[in-house]
């Protein structure tokens, strides 16, 4: 029962396992969806998804296996009010659009057209160059391509009665098609966890405990001990360039795990390349940089380094004094690279990248000489590699 | 008997039809429900609202980012008993003097089927969920100190919120049922404050849901307001006894809305938002 369905979901990439597939089975067994589709689609959504990314993919995958179970309803297309459409359509079409719509032979026109195939078309529709559905090239329908078009199946409040639950599609925000979520990441990010007891003494230390009870005759002698803490000591510094905005959503999803993974950790911001100055916001980069030189004094070498940025720039930027894109750099900022490398012995470049394309780049072979090539992708084989190198 | 353990929304609380199956659902499994959603959408009233229409007693854990998930289960007080052992009290030679129950114990064995919440799951350590496992699918668990099996003696109805800052295991996720709680639309806004602010005038309801939709509309938005904001928003409105018609004139002599600070909570999107209202005064003023 519903294994097709089952595969379906599978191949559309939504992890559903045999486990909860059986959970479905045997909630339909005891009467949860009362036989109706809708409170069935509500089960199987609640049973086989299980974080609001896959949720629009669930929705279309369901269109698609079950399409031909909701007659019986009123279809939408031919309860729609004459003026609603026009509505819709006046704030669906661009200028340009409504040119189009002239060149067919004006509006009203195109809406007689509709009127009538909505007369002829009794039921739903996908496909095809015709009849009124989705995904299709006819002038009306739901998702369709014609510049034409009209799009019917999208407006939540209006028709609600009407259109199928999955149709609506209300979850197509929160599908983002990432490969790593901030659950692996941390999990990778564990490699660097490094245990150590100290600061205040709050736990019960009771191996001690019972050996100094014993030497103080029998009476109680309570030691304490700290709680033990993660002490590695971080400094991100993350590359806030224009040709970073490709990344930024993994570059995002990275800070945030490293955010909460390291109690120290301490974040600064450059543009390609070091140079004399970082900052933390960047909207007073200008303001309120910090120099490079302070930094190397302010934190002691034990901290570990972890370079974000995508390397791709024009070498002179590295290897020239003057070369930086935004202002005059007396020193190369090759030297600065190497003056931080050396105070911070720990130091790993991730870089978003694709690692196939590297070798097309001078400036990303600079840095990873510079960098003793202890550079790696922003993945999470590439996460995992970086931290054991530093760890 | 059957007809009081469905649930249906209350006379407090508007449940939509799609989490109302997947309550039921997870009432009739007796699976735990995982909750997501917006923050301020109702996730951790729903857990009172379920407990309170079915009646049945409510146990409620609040997860911080120091619980572990042997908190649930007991605690052995070690120090208790060797302080008594110091006094010669008499209970030193009975260990389970010394076992603090958990809420999950308490859960197991209560005297009436209880719902079950704990909340905010995503703060505690990246495998809090892991470590309970075997407890929430089987709901039994070993006390060692005691050699004891602890069995629930009826399912408990579990539900937990989460606020997705951290990504759950999937052996977790595969035992669960799953619903994500989407920010009302308009028509089930009007039922929500129907239900908490039942004599409110509809003009005043309407200009305010304008401005509050338009509020979440509006680009760049660092948080958007939620729910639970606006109801608050609303009752400061009413609180000030404002005149009827304060919200429709705000956008030509005040630039933001009245009281607007219930609703936008970040500094930076209250400058953004009087930018905005700014740049439309003024191209309203060119036309």
């Amino acid at each position: 029962m519903f294994i097709r369905f089952f595969f379906e979901l599978k191949n559309a990439g939504i992890p559903v396992s045999l486990r909860e597939h059986l959970t479905l089975l045997e909630a339909m067994s005891r009467n949860v969806a009362c036989y109706e589709v809708t409170k069935f689609y509500y089960l199987s959504r609640s049973a086989l998804v299980k974080d609001e990314r896959y949720l629009d993919r669930f929705d279309r995958v369901f269109s698609q296996c079950f399409q031909g179970l909701e007659g019986g309803s009123e279809d939408i297309e031919t309860s729609l009010p004459e003026e609603w459409l026009a509505k819709l359509a006046e704030l669906h079409l661009t200028e340009e659009e409504k040119a189009e719509i002239e060149r067919m032979g004006g509006f009203e026109k195109l809406m007689e057209t509709l009127k009538k195939r909505l007369e002829q078309q009794k039921g739903r529709h996908q496909g095809g160059s015709k009849w009124i559905g989705t995904a299709g090239t006819s002038p009306y329908g739901a998702y369709g391509y014609n510049p034409q078009g009209i799009r019917i199946g999208q407006d939540k409040s209006r028709h609600r009665r009407a259109v199928k639950v999955w149709d609506r599609r209300e979850y197509r925000n929160l599908d983002d098609t990432i490969e790593i979520g901030t659950r692996n990441i941390k999990v990778a990010l564990r490699r660097l966890r490094r245990f150590t007891r100290d600061g205040a003494a709050s736990e019960l230390d009771l191996p001690k405990t019972i050996k100094s009870t014993a030497q103080n005759g029998g009476y109680l002698d309570i030691q304490m001990v700290p709680e033990r803490r993660n002490a590695v000591k971080v400094l991100l510094f993350l590359d806030a360039g224009g040709s970073m905005d490709d990344h930024v959503k993994v570059c995002e999803e990275l800070f945030s795990a490293a955010r909460s993974e390291f109690k120290n950790l301490e974040f600064f911001y450059f543009h390609n390349c070091l140079y004399e100055g970082v900052w933390r916001d960047n909207k007073r980069r200008h303001s309120e940089s910090l120099s490079t030189l302070e930094l190397l004094r302010s934190y002691p070498s034990d901290y570990k380094v972890i370079f974000v940025g995508d390397a791709t720039m024009s070498p002179y930027e590295i290897t020239y004094p003057g070369g930086s894109v935004e202002h005059w750099n007396e020193e190369p900022g090759g030297v600065w690279m190497q003056r931080l490398l050396s105070a911070y012995p720990s130091a790993v470049w991730l870089n978003p990248q694709g690692r196939r394309t590297w070798d097309y780049y001078d400036s990303i072979r600079i840095m990873r000489e510079i960098m003793g090539n202890r550079m790696y992708s922003l993945t999470i084989e590439g996460l995992d590699e970086a931290m054991r190198a530093i760890s | 008997m059957k007809k009081q353990t469905k649930f249906q929304g209350t006379d407090t609380y508007v449940a939509t039809e799609d989490l109302m199956v997947a309550v039921n659902a997870a009432i009739t499994l007796e699976r735990p429900l995982l909750i997501k959603g917006e923050p301020g959408t109702g996730k951790t009233v729903l857990a009172h609202e379920v407990a309170g229409s079915i009646r049945a007693p409510l146990i409620e854990w609040h997860i911080k980012s120091t619980t572990k998930a042997q908190h649930g289960l007991y605690e052995y007080d070690a120090v208790k008993r060797l302080r008594d052992s110091q006094l010669g009290d008499e209970r030193v030679h009975e260990i389970s003097n010394y076992i603090v129950r958990g809420k999950l114990w308490d859960a197991f064995t209560a005297k009436a089927r209880p719902v079950l919440l704990i909340d905010e799951i995503d703060k505690a350590d990246i495998e809090f969920p892991n470590d309970l496992l075997l407890e929430l699918d089987r709901m039994e668990f070993f006390v060692y100190e005691t050699q004891q099996r602890i069995v629930a003696k009826q399912r408990p109805i579990v539900i937990i919120t989460s606020n997705n800052e951290k990504e759950l295991p999937d052996a977790f996720l595969r035992r669960c049922f799953f619903h994500y709680i989407s920010f009302p639309d308009e028509n089930t806004m009007r039922a929500i404050i129907d239900v908490h602010f039942p004599d409110l005038t509809g003009f005043l309801v309407r200009d305010a849901l304008k401005i509050f939709y338009e509020l979440r509309d509006t680009p760049g938005i660092k948080k958007p307001p939620s729910t639970s904001e606006f109801l608050d928003w609303l009752k400061l409105l009413l609180a000030e006894d404002l005149p009827a018609d304060a919200l429709r004139d705000s956008d030509t002599k005040k630039l933001i809305p009245p009281l607007h600070g219930a609703l936008l909570k970040n500094e930076q999107d209250v400058q953004l938002f009087e930018q905005l209202a700014f740049i439309a005064r003024r191209e309203k003023s060119k036309t």
